[in-house]
């Protein structure tokens, strides 16, 4: 800390933001790639629709990636943190798993 | 108290003074709370997720016709590109999910605006930080008024009634419901964030981090305003685009 307590009347440190705006484009491409396959890949098909769908799950991963681990900072992180951030989130898919073998076959049925 | 000799070797003692994971309580605290709405999140749209499945698509009940042919109808989950297509100064046109992806822009711009005032609160830049927490509060009210109008439509509707949580023109009732609870809760959020984000730049131009020699705050707040972006990309996801 006491570095940056002397910086106050030192001359003024450059931005580091390369890695951030690259981030930013990213996102953005990846946002567009989206827009590009909802409407150049046709739900007609069982195919198509289902092929849309992964696509769709894998690019919002990537994105959470990069948003999670720069934005957020979670990447520089010291292990202990990430891990603790990271492995609960495994609950969800437990979650997910749970609900459609246990109950889906009753939602199912519902209508 | 007696001392007694401990078994566990010396280095994996913590002795205190130190934080264990290199980031302040506040930060970490941040951390499980994020975590916890993560899970709440999930759960709307897992549940999202079953409650559309449990409903035929219109392809299911139309095996002939396209998508393109879609109609509305309580019997079948709407197609979402078909529902919102709107655009504020464009009535009458349809395009498909474009105002959704101007809003996604808009949130992925301010939390750029946000890393880029951690950053430079990071080399004690007050002047920075006050440039850039005041580009995402403005981003955080673009978004929200876009929020609104999109409500808006979507309750007038296109003359067929519109929707609410007890009738809806586009589909069956959940999918509105559904629309209304999750838009909303993460409306919410993003009106808490802006809350905090004003805070944060009344702070921070008074010159209370300055003297506190270090802009944490602007770090913790500015994981909240991450997760808000981040929870729109998958309400983007599996709300407008699956």
């Amino acid at each position: 800390m006491a570095e940056h307590i002397e910086n106050i009347d030192a001359e003024k440190q450059k931005p580091q933001t390369k890695e951030l705006w690259k981030v930013f484009w990213i996102l953005l491409i990846i946002t567009a790639v989206e827009f590009v396959i909802a409407f150049q890949i046709s739900s007609d098909s069982d195919f198509g629709k289902w092929l849309k769908i992964s696509l769709f799950i894998i690019l919002t991963f990537v994105k959470s990636f990069y948003i999670v681990g720069t934005f957020m900072h979670l990447k520089h992180e010291v292990k202990a943190l990430i891990w603790t951030v990271v492995l609960p989130v495994v609950f969800v898919l437990w979650f997910i798993l749970a609900l459609v073998y246990y109950e889906g076959g009753y939602i199912g049925s519902l209508k | 108290m007696s001392s007694h000799a401990s078994s566990t070797p010396d280095n994996l003692l913590w002795k205190g003074g130190v934080q264990p994971m290199r980031v302040g309580y506040g930060k970490l605290m941040m951390w499980i709370f994020l975590l916890s709405d993560t899970f709440t999140f999930s759960a709307l749209l897992i549940s999202y997720g079953l409650v559309r499945f449990s409903y035929p698509t219109f392809k299911d009940l139309n095996p002939g016709q396209s998508i393109a042919d879609f109609v509305p109808s309580t019997e079948w989950w709407p197609t979402p590109e078909k529902v919102f297509e709107a655009v504020p100064l464009l009535h009458g046109l349809s395009l498909p999910l474009v105002f959704v992806g101007i809003m996604t822009f808009i949130l992925i711009f301010s939390s750029v605006t946000m890393v880029l005032a951690v950053e430079a609160g990071h080399r004690m830049d007050k002047a920075d930080v006050e440039k850039w927490m005041l580009w995402t509060i403005l981003g955080g009210f673009t978004f929200l008024g876009s929020q609104a109008w999109e409500w808006s439509h979507f309750i007038h509707g296109t003359g067929a009634g519109g929707a609410n949580l007890i009738s809806n023109e586009y589909g069956p009732t959940a999918f509105a419901d559904f629309f209304f609870f999750i838009t909303g809760f993460h409306g919410t959020h993003v009106l808490s964030g802006v809350i905090l984000n004003i805070l944060i730049f009344y702070n921070a131009s008074n010159g209370v981090y300055q003297k506190r020699g270090h802009y944490e705050m602007v770090e913790k707040v500015g994981l909240y305003w991450h997760f808000v972006d981040l929870v729109w990309v998958f309400v983007f996801t599996f709300f407008y685009l699956v």
